[in-house]
């Protein structure tokens, strides 16, 4: 592996900037980095706990399904999200056809559905007992006819490929919307036509975004429970659940967790590899004039394709929980939905303000210290997207707990009384725990935003005598909003759904939508979980709404 | 507000609960036992692993005075790990069958569930089934459905086998209903009546309330359950139930809770809640669950389940079953 290098003034070291300042950049990483990798080395170190022979059993049952089930899950999705995400940032950011406008951010409101639910819904609509194929048996006059197994690799392929597409799109639709144009005309200047322009230009210089996004949705893949059980396919994550809640070997699934970590390493590597070589180009500013226009039938293709996507991806999921939540609405709604709404809105508010901010600071330390001591520091302090939600929970309620004794025992000994826990259960160890957990998110969305800014800046910039602080205040904050906002919302989004981390800690009492799902969910309820679902999906809209107008006007 | 974590008012009566079984199933529990004795439920519900985890982790500080979840296997894995105090109670061991509860008193049944045979009663008659099995029958082939090998009552199912057969011959019996599958197992019991009752496979294994709720939402499904293996052990039995955790803070009340849990008057609302048979044998089921007929119960105790389900999750990979 070649270490990847941004040419520019940085590989000669940093001479311009004062030292003390970079070390304190450099300090808020390592702390954030030590932060993630807490959760992190609590669960993986528990391998040195007591051996057993469970290992041994996963390596002579499943060990070689599971690492199978795992590529094919990871290639599929990554082809099929890479290939979706791409064309419709494409096609919304380039070029303009019938109803762009509102599919434009109509495609980012798949974001605000879980994909379990997703999960559940299209194992629904397309097994065996569900209305396609039982209406089909009852027009054939069959009792049975052949029909695609929706319950196999390529069904699960496809429904995680409509519920992860959003994250490519969001960020390859930012690379486009920034460049991608400009890169166009300057091809044709020179003769060459639109579609190799695309395929010479446009995509070349959205490699970082490219990467960046199938980065996000790849650790989303690999960490995911809820979806793969579901479809009972069994991956790494399947696994660790056995091994840790069914075979209560913490050793075994410590074991199978570090493999599974250390595949994420892979991916991110493989993507800063993607990265390598990559050019630079001014952000120019681009204006709706320069959008290809469609003639005649093409037009309404593209509208076909785009919103065909839209109907699979959201409508008709959406339309299935409808149905359902109008069956439960009666005896389930009640007024502690106004509650959970609150909550949720909260921690989802007060997590993405966090986690972007911090995601900030890692970026930029990045950027003003580039060598390979700080790069390793940032992609460590992004690694807590890769364990499986409910691992990583118990990983960071150990420490927290730890840190809470040592307080009580402190106190009863310096006061005399009591306090209780004061940390774990309080909304600051909640929002932390989100932090640990969506910080890849929010690095994802930043880092692709900052790797279009040039060298030639910074030396610009420099040679005005700005450094450290204001040179982030001045020059790269405006140049980064674009980023900040796709950041912020996705984080808000993820928030909103994610149960584990929410479910162990979260005070007494602070029930959100995605509690409320669970509670509906552990016993087989589903139909009576598309009210907390269709609700938390309605409650998404409003930052989808609000940072797309938002976004929207500040790229003219 | 950032930083008040659960500092327990020390003084006020109250129980906090950490629970594995939904909210919506004991919170109108909780709040009976209010109205009736003014003292105080704080519940927190998560599923029984991270709920486990996190006991063990808050140690002697915990906040927790009772655990309650679902499942034999997971009761007595909470006590293996000392998470749960033993209760020397007379109300609870006349309420409680010595079969639903811990023999060493740390946690007791407080609703029965049994995991039981469906069938499609217009291809199958119940003459054709007899015991669990002999759902591995070559006469099945193609025509049984299960949930998957990860939940839990499979897990206790096939471990309660191997207390009755031994590890070898339920690894065959476990193979033979691999064999005779009709389509893959399904990750949710209600998928799996529903494909019986669609007719792509006749028979299927499932949890007698999940029946319940099925049929009381379509009740024109042409299934109906068989108790199974009447001539031998009887039937698979689960239950639900609770424990006071081991640095209960509020012990006392905490015991009083349970003993009230398993009256007579609470007994129905627990069960019926969600169509379970009460554990209590002393109150009489819901009408629509008596309507399923009697049987006879497997008595051998259902810690048996907890203390071989390692081995049976073991035996089911080895058995293919997924």
């Amino acid at each position: 592996m070649k270490p990847y290098v941004l040419r520019g003034p940085f590989e000669r070291g940093v001479t311009f900037v004062r030292r003390s300042f970079l070390d304190r950049w450099l300090l808020a990483s390592l702390s954030l980095a030590a932060l993630v990798l807490t959760p992190l080395g609590v669960v993986l170190f528990s391998i040195f706990s007591h051996t057993n022979d469970v290992w041994r059993h996963f390596v002579q049952t499943s060990l070689f399904t599971l690492i199978a089930n795992t590529l094919w899950l990871t290639a599929g999705v990554a082809v099929g999200t890479t290939l979706l995400g791409v064309s419709l940032a494409w096609l919304t950011a380039a070029c303009d056809f019938p109803g762009r406008k509102w599919l434009d951010w109509a495609l980012m409101l798949p974001l605000a559905l879980p994909p379990y639910v997703v999960a559940f819904v299209s194992i629904g609509l397309f097994d065996f007992t569900g209305p396609i194929q039982t209406a089909l048996r009852a027009w054939l006059g069959v009792e049975k006819l052949w029909f695609p197994r929706i319950r196999s690799t390529g069904g699960v392929i496809a429904v995680m490929t409509l519920t992860l597409y959003p994250y490519l799109y969001m960020l390859v639709r930012n690379a486009f919307l920034t460049q991608g144009r400009r890169g166009i005309e300057v091809a044709q200047s020179l003769g060459q036509g639109r579609l190799r322009g695309f395929f010479r230009v446009a995509l070349p210089m959205a490699r970082p975004w490219i990467a960046g996004g199938l980065a996000l949705v790849l650790m989303e893949t690999l960490a995911d429970f809820g979806t793969v059980s579901i479809f009972n396919y069994d991956t790494f994550t399947t696994a660790i659940y056995k091994a840790w809640f069914g075979l209560f070997s913490l050793s075994a699934a410590a074991q199978l967790a570090s493999l599974l970590v250390m595949i994420v390493f892979v991916v991110l590597l493989v993507e800063q590899q993607l990265r390598f070589h990559q050019r630079f180009s001014q952000t120019g500013r681009s204006n709706v004039a320069d959008r290809f226009r469609f003639r005649g039938i093409g037009g309404w293709i593209a509208f076909a394709y785009v919103f065909g996507v839209f109907l699979i991806a959201f409508i008709v999921p959406v339309g299935q929980l409808t149905v359902w939540a109008a069956g439960v609405i009666a005896e389930d709604v009640d007024l502690q939905y106004i509650t959970f709404l609150g909550h949720s809105l909260f921690l989802g508010g007060a997590a993405a303000l966090l986690t972007t901010a911090c995601a900030l600071v890692l970026v930029s330390t990045n950027r003003l210290r580039n060598d390979l001591f700080t790069r390793m520091t940032v992609r460590l302090a992004t690694l807590g997207y890769a364990l499986p939600g409910s691992v990583l929970a118990v990983g960071i309620f150990i420490p927290l707990i730890w840190i809470d004794k040592q307080i009580l025992s402190w106190v009863k000994v310096l006061f005399g009384i009591d306090i209780g826990f004061v940390l774990s259960g309080s909304l600051l160890a909640m929002l932390l725990a989100y932090l640990i957990r969506f910080m890849a998110v929010a690095h994802g969305a930043i880092d692709s935003a900052m790797n279009r800014i040039t060298p030639s800046l910074d030396e610009t910039a420099r040679s005005l005598g700005l450094s450290g602080f204001s040179l982030l205040r001045k020059v790269y904050f405006p140049i980064l909003r674009g980023g900040l906002i796709t950041a912020a919302l996705l984080v808000f989004v993820d928030v909103m759904k994610e149960m584990p981390i929410t479910l162990m800690t979260r005070p007494f009492g602070w029930d959100t939508l995605s509690v409320r799902i669970f509670e509906m969910t552990s016993e087989g309820e589903w139909e009576r979980a598309a009210l907390p679902a269709m609700v938390l999906v309605l409650t998404g809209f409003i930052p989808i709404l609000l940072l797309t107008r938002y976004s929207s006007r500040e790229i003219k | 507000m950032l930083g008040t974590g659960f500092a327990v008012s020390a003084g006020a009566e109250e129980v906090v609960v950490y629970s594995a079984r939904n909210e919506q199933l004991i919170k109108p529990l909780f709040d009976a036992y209010t109205q009736e004795t003014g003292v105080h439920v704080t519940s927190l519900t998560d599923k029984e692993g991270p709920l486990m985890e996190r006991l063990k982790a808050e140690g002697e500080q915990t906040p927790a005075d009772m655990f309650i979840t679902v499942d034999a296997g997971n009761l007595w894995r909470a006590a293996k790990e000392g998470l749960l105090k033993p209760v020397d109670s007379k109300v609870l061991q006349g309420n409680i069958p010595a079969h639903l509860r811990d023999p060493e008193n740390r946690w007791f049944g407080l609703s029965v569930r049994a995991r039981t045979i469906v069938y499609n009663t217009k291809k199958v008659k119940p003459s054709d089934l007899t015991t669990y099995e002999a759902l591995g029958d070559p006469k099945w082939k193609g025509r049984l459905c299960l949930r998957t090998s990860k939940k839990v009552y499979n897990q206790s199912l096939v471990a309660m086998m191997i207390y009755d057969y031994g590890v070898a011959k339920t690894e065959g019996i476990v193979k033979s209903w691999v064999n005779n599958l009709a389509t893959d197992v399904f990750a949710d019991d209600t998928p799996v009546m529903l494909s019986v009752a669609a007719g792509q496979c006749d028979v299927g294994i499932v949890n007698t309330y999940y029946f319940g709720r099925l049929m009381a939402k379509k009740p024109e499904l042409p299934i109906a359950l068989f108790w199974p293996n009447q001539s031998n052990s009887g039937v698979h039995v689960n239950v639900s139930g609770a424990g006071v955790t081991q640095y209960a803070k509020h012990a006392a009340a905490a015991i009083k809770l349970l003993e009230w849990l398993s009256s007579e008057k609470a007994q129905n609302l627990f069960a019926d809640q969600n169509m379970e048979y009460p554990a209590n044998p002393k109150v009489a089921p819901d009408p629509r669950v008596a309507a399923w007929g009697s049987f006879k119960q497997n008595l051998i105790n259902v810690s048996k389940a907890g203390e071989l389900q390692g081995e049976a999750v073991k035996l089911m990979d080895r058995a293919g079953y997924k």
